[in-house]
């Protein structure tokens, strides 16, 4: 088989498809969340400083929590992509090659 | 040496480790920390004299021979994110503004999930050298490599000339050199890494650096903090207080004064329209998917997987080292902006204003850790200059040369000829915008330098990578349409018609060209591609279908070895 069948023969395998299909989904949702919530910040500096500047408790304003927790959402998506990854699909993926390879 | 050496004589009486707060007794020499420093050059050019050895083909020179684990590239990659821009730019900007500073490093790091998403496996999957291996992966190799060369080469020197005006004002303060010298000296030293130490020198000063910033910072942090009881609600109290005080001294009223101080805790004026607001969002989230010598690094792991973990690695890091600086740009308003032996006789740093976290090293460390901050952040500087230069030098020896002008029938050694050719001329231009570029915030600087990246590169990779219709015409007119676009407006804007040029009134009165410029590639990329009917456009997309399975599955991926 040359390598433009193969590539072919993967193309047309459901449990391909499937899974690429997943992973992109997946990859969708997570990269959803994290542009919603940068420019819904982006847009409250934007359009509504005060709002950010306003104390919470004692000097803290709601854009410190706000500003911080978006540092720790970029970092915990990264996570969970990465954990989903490498549980779920690089196995999946390693067992259709091998069957291909074949 | 020798003018180091005559200062030193001269002020050899005064006592190296007077007391840090005293106003004015670390003028010019400081024997702790220049030693510190001497000592942090030398071990970065041990490591790349060793990595010198084990640098002989192109793709050693380029990529590290892809044998860099993905816990190494994460903290590479965080090593090359975390520049002057990151650390003495935001920190200055926080120490400025306050608040305005976190904006910076939001959307410094909010593009690295997306990167995850979309682009870190698959780059890895289809390319080798460069991120143009990727971008005409099923284009016409000639006119999109062309493109991506220039594109690659704005973006660089945009980036570089933060870089060179972070070490300029560091050298400076930190030894009495003049600013022209100090500026030379960074672009010396840096042709010295890249010339002889390749991918592999970059990688290891970058993670070495990497380590001892990361633990540098933790210090400055925790022990600012300290003083506060480890509260970050006294420590913001104190900021305002200051701030506030501050305004009053300037003449304002009480209530205007207490207006003024309570700014640091929201965003302020340094975002004045909603439009700048928006663009430099879209510019710091997208740019960073658009950086050529950070995509460069997701050739140099073996495979996807350990891509994907670099950047979880990555990400990790830069977001610490993001709370981090918030932390650091307090402390300095607070212990840096009410110490007048940090201040000259107008009330601004000493040393120019991108130096807040320095003077704060010498607050809470002492000359000793004055000394290795300083270290640190000027192997920083030299790191990622390094890291740039490296990026930019491929860009013309293996896009431009090798495969546009030799067609891909260059040799290695001609090609790395080519490479170090290339890095002497940008070193020389560097340091020539450098001094020119003198009195900017590197931050900005730097944000720049995404808005390109974020208009020219990103819109090409994403569009090759996920768009069937994509043509070689599309591609290229539209990348080119983008960076121009972005490099045009921004010449225009107040950063650079109005602060470098001298004009009275800016011509593009917006921060940040990236909500016009970005748009403006997918746009034409779209257009020209949809009416495209030629020849080669059916080639292209005829190459879809390959070209994404390779990329889902990593079939056929490059080794990175020579072969």
């Amino acid at each position: 088989m040359t390598d433009e069948q193969r590539l072919e023969a993967i193309a047309r395998d459901p449990r391909y498809q499937s899974l690429v299909q997943r992973r992109g989904r997946y990859a969708a949702l997570l990269s959803a969340v994290m542009l919603a919530t940068y420019f819904g910040f982006v847009l409250m500096i934007a359009f509504d400083k005060p709002l950010l500047a306003k104390p919470v408790y004692g000097a803290i304003s709601l854009g410190i929590p706000v500003g911080f927790g978006l540092i720790l959402l970029a970092i915990l998506l990264t996570g969970l992509y990465v954990r989903r990854a490498n549980r779920d699909w690089d196995p999946a993926m390693a067992v259709l090659l091998a069957e291909h390879a074949a | 040496m020798r003018r180091l050496a005559l200062a030193a004589a001269l002020l050899a009486p005064l006592p190296a480790l007077a007391h840090p707060i005293a106003a004015g007794q670390q003028q010019a020499t400081n024997w702790p920390a220049i030693l510190m420093f001497a000592g942090f050059v030398a071990l970065t050019l041990f490591i790349t004299r060793w990595a010198a050895r084990r640098t002989r083909t192109a793709a050693d020179f380029y990529t590290a021979g892809g044998r860099v684990t993905g816990f190494q590239n994460g903290l590479a990659i965080a090593g090359d994110y975390m520049s002057a821009a990151s650390f003495l730019g935001i920190s200055a900007q926080i120490y400025a503004d306050g608040y305005d500073g976190l904006i910076y490093s939001i959307g410094f790091l909010v593009g690295w999930p997306i990167i995850l998403f979309l682009m870190a496996e698959r780059l890895r999957n289809l390319g080798r050298y460069t991120f143009a291996d990727v971008a005409s992966f099923r284009f016409a190799q000639g006119p999109v490599r062309a493109f991506a060369a220039i594109s690659t080469l704005l973006v660089v020197l945009f980036y570089l000339i933060a870089q060179m005006v972070g070490a300029g004002q560091l050298i400076k303060l930190l030894f009495g050199l003049p600013y022209g010298y100090a500026v030379g000296i960074v672009g010396l030293l840096m042709t010295l890494y890249v010339l002889f130490g390749g991918m592999t020198a970059t990688t290891w000063v970058q993670i070495v650096k990497a380590a001892l910033l990361l633990g540098g910072a933790s210090f400055i942090a925790i022990a600012v903090l300290a003083q506060f009881h480890f509260s970050p609600e006294a420590l913001f109290a104190k900021a305002i207080e200051v701030k506030t005080a501050a305004a009053a001294a300037k003449g304002l009223s009480p209530s205007e004064a207490a207006l003024a101080g309570h700014a640091v805790m929201g965003p302020g004026g340094f975002i004045k329209d909603p439009v700048s607001a928006i663009s430099l969002g879209l510019a710091l989230m997208f740019g960073t998917a658009g950086l050529p010598h950070i995509l460069m690094r997701f050739f140099t792991v073996p495979d996807a997987r350990a891509a994907r973990t670099s950047v979880l690695w990555a990400t990790g890091w830069i977001g610490y080292f993001y709370l981090l600086t918030f932390v650091i740009g307090f402390g300095a308003i607070v212990l840096v902006g009410t110490n007048p032996g940090f201040l000259d006789a107008t009330g601004a740093l000493r040393g120019g204003s991108n130096m807040a976290a320095i003077h704060l090293g010498q607050a809470v460390g002492g000359n000793l850790f004055l000394g290795f901050i300083s270290a640190v952040a000027f192997a920083t500087i030299l790191a990622v200059v390094a890291g740039l230069t490296l990026s930019g030098a491929s860009a013309v020896s293996h896009d431009l040369y090798a495969s546009v002008f030799a067609k891909g029938e260059a040799d290695s050694a001609r090609e790395l000829k080519v490479s170090r050719i290339t890095v002497l001329v940008l070193a020389v231009v560097a340091i020539g915008l450098g001094i020119l570029f003198e009195k900017q915030n590197v931050a900005f600087m730097v944000s720049l330098a995404f808005a390109l990246a974020a208009s020219g590169n990103f819109p090409v990779l994403i569009l090759s990578l996920f768009w069937r219709g994509c043509t070689t015409a599309g591609v290229v007119a539209g990348g080119l349409v983008g960076v121009l676009l972005a490099l045009v407006l921004t010449i225009l804007s107040p950063a650079i018609w109005v602060s470098v040029l001298g004009h009275a009134a800016p011509i593009f009165p917006f921060g940040s060209p990236a909500i016009f410029s970005m748009p403006a590639a997918f746009l034409t990329i779209w257009i020209v591609s949809s009416l495209d009917r030629g020849a080669r456009a059916a080639v292209d997309r005829a190459g879809y279908d390959a070209q994404r399975v390779r990329s889902e599955t990593g079939l056929g991926a490059a080794q990175a070895n020579a072969h």
